[in-house]
């Protein structure tokens, strides 16, 4: 898989308050949140940004509050990856959760200019620029963690999981005894 | 190259590979996950939404509504019944409502659910309060615990260690709070970013399970993944009492320790013996100091409770210190025991009466204003002393109040003088 776009640069330690404002947490949906994306980092952001583009920011992306809410605006905006110095640790695990793919390249994060157009093979990890030769590679996911962010998430890998290796619905007689137990351990 | 304690359960819980390091992604089975009634209804939600007719395990689930409840409000009454339907729907065994009621990170110790060698991940921020018992643990997202609830498993990328190597007999005032707070002030609060903090040395083997709780709990306060102490004897008779008790459904576990050729990525040495009890000032939990430096500091709260000091110590610690003593009537005092199970045995010690005696309420076991929930959230320009573990902006109530984090015994003097106090000098 090979992602395109043009790079929108941005620099260390962004925050979730400015990639998604907690003024617009009154709502999870991700088309409502995509239109705020980065919006007290750079106003401009949205309205400069097509398909398939590519954040790169510095060191510590994503840093603050926990909260999904920041890498689905950022996917839901049309962002094809973020590339960064280093990634905060639960946006990290948000963005392969919610299927946003990110590369964590200091060469890459450096090199890169604004406005360039850049191409991301995501099975090798490598980051090369449109024209010219020199490419910088990126940590490669291992394969399941591909498998989850390709699926669309991590509840999305759960749903393919789910048909391949289903669970029959507990039988009547064992909803009660379920329900026996509980009440049982109640009383207690 | 020998494995840390964190490596070796990692590996012995991983699936499909047969040797890791750090950096590595691994999947990997869980032996418990849990979600309380802030982080379970959106699990829950992502759950029902997969159509799987069942959890992976009815016993290795647990759901404990301990942060507003009982219900503060409407929506929180709401969020409490998501928890309840869910549980009996699917028969949930290790659901705790109000009668069972306690702390997420101090009940499932206490009810024998999580022992030595486990893999547990929770939705809450604390809970790498397990790794004391020898587990590892982490805090995940409520995505993370839908996944983990319907197939038994996680993904985990496996962390780096830091050693911090305790050493000397701490002094007479001086607990596990006041050790990590210390340890905290020198790392900074993303100093163990990704990372795993070990504690060892011979402070940490002489201290009480309930001092090592309080340590392993702030792990995430200096940005760590996992805090973790090698299983040891009193490890060993914790655990034993509590699945006599409330016979779990486990018996055996698993104890593991760090090869003595370990790589760590840092070690850093703490002699304790003359360290002074700590106290942390707003608004971050690095910002530690010895509690002599405060000591003009004028306040209007004293919390004693939490997921890190809620535990029989330490409130036998503070009612030591409040004894046939009143509080600075213009402070008040709010102590919220962990568990209904300390709440009880408070009582029979007469922990209780001495609290109320000297002017403060005794709560009913909950997360309370820590979080600035509910019963003593400050109001604008206000002053806590508090024995939680998190004292940024707003965390307690109002933005423009202030929250200085201390040991049980620092907050109850600090209670009685209605500043901020070393219990020695009453």
């Amino acid at each position: 898989m090979k992602l395109k776009g043009k790079v929108h640069k941005f620099g260390d330690n962004i925050n979730t308050d400015e990639i998604i404002p907690a003024r617009y947490l009154n709502t999870s949906d991700p088309a409502e949140l995509a239109k705020h994306c980065m919006e007290d980092a750079d106003p401009k952001f949205v309205p400069g940004l097509k398909e398939g583009d590519v954040i790169v920011a510095g060191e510590n992306f994503g840093c603050g509050s926990s909260r999904e809410h920041a890498p689905i605006a950022v996917k839901a905006s049309g962002v094809s990856c973020v590339i960064a110095k280093s990634f905060a640790r639960i946006f990290y695990r948000n963005a392969i959760n919610i299927g946003l793919p990110i590369f964590t390249s200091a060469e890459a994060s450096e090199a890169l200019k604004s406005g360039e157009s850049v191409q991301v093979d995501v099975t090798k990890g490598e980051i090369s620029r449109f024209g010219r030769k020199r490419s910088y590679s990126a940590e490669v996911f291992p394969g399941f963690i591909r498998d989850i962010i390709r699926s669309g998430g991590l509840m999305e890998f759960a749903r393919k999981r789910q048909k391949e290796e289903p669970v029959d619905k507990p039988r009547k007689k064992e909803k009660k005894k379920q329900k026996v137990r509980i009440q049982k351990k109640r009383k207690k | 190259m020998g494995c840390t304690i964190t490596e070796r359960i990692l590996l012995s819980h991983a699936l499909d590979v047969k040797a890791i390091a750090p950096g590595d992604f691994i999947r990997t089975k869980i032996d418990l996950c849990f979600g309380n009634d802030i982080t379970s209804p959106i699990a829950i939600k992502e759950f029902r939404e997969l159509g799987r007719g069942k959890v992976f395990n009815q016993n290795r689930v647990a759901l404990i509504p301990d942060h507003f409840l009982p219900a503060k409000d409407m929506k929180s009454a709401n969020q409490a019944k998501i928890l309840e339907r869910f549980a009996e729907e699917f028969g949930i065994v290790n659901y705790f409502e109000l009668s069972e009621m306690g702390i997420e990170h101090v009940l499932l110790p206490e009810r024998g659910l999580i022992l030595p060698g486990d893999l547990v991940i929770g939705a809450d921020s604390h809970t790498c309060t397990h790794g004391a018992l020898g587990a590892f643990a982490t805090g995940v997202g409520s995505t993370d615990l839908a996944y983990a609830m319907a197939f038994g498993e996680c993904w985990l990328k496996v962390p780096e260690t830091i050693q911090l190597r305790f050493t000397g007999k701490p002094r007479k005032w001086v607990g596990g709070k006041d050790l990590i707070l210390h340890a905290i002030s020198d790392l900074g609060v993303s100093g163990a970013l990704y990372k795993s903090l070990e504690f060892t040395g011979d402070t940490i083997d002489m201290l009480s399970m309930d001092d090592r709780f309080s340590m392993c709990n702030m792990a995430i306060e200096a940005g760590a993944k996992n805090g973790i102490m090698a299983p040891d004897r009193i490890t060993e008779r914790f655990v034993k009492a509590a699945i006599r008790k409330y016979k779990p459904g486990r018996k055996t576990y698993k104890l593991f320790k760090s090869d003595k050729d370990a790589a760590y990525s840092d070690v850093r040495e703490y002699n304790v013996s003359k360290l002074e009890p700590i106290v942390a000032a707003p608004h971050l939990p690095s910002n530690g100091r010895p509690v002599n430096e405060f000591k003009d500091v004028k306040i209007n709260q004293v919390v004693i409770g939490s997921c890190t000091n809620g535990r029989i110590s330490d409130l036998k610690q503070a009612a030591g210190v409040l004894k046939n003593k009143k509080i600075d009537p213009r402070t008040r005092l709010v102590v919220l025991p962990a568990t209904r199970e300390i709440y009880m045995e408070a009582v029979k010690e007469g922990y209780a009466e001495i609290f109320v005696r000297a002017g403060g309420v005794f709560c009913t076991p909950n997360c309370g204003p820590c979080l600035g929930g509910h019963m003593g959230v400050l109001a604008e320009g206000e002053v806590a002393v508090a024995t939680t573990n998190r004292n940024f902006v707003g965390r307690m109530g109002h933005p423009k109040s202030f929250v200085y984090l201390s040991n049980p015994a620092v907050a109850a003097a600090s209670a009685v003088k209605g500043q901020i106090a070393h219990p020695a000098d009453l």
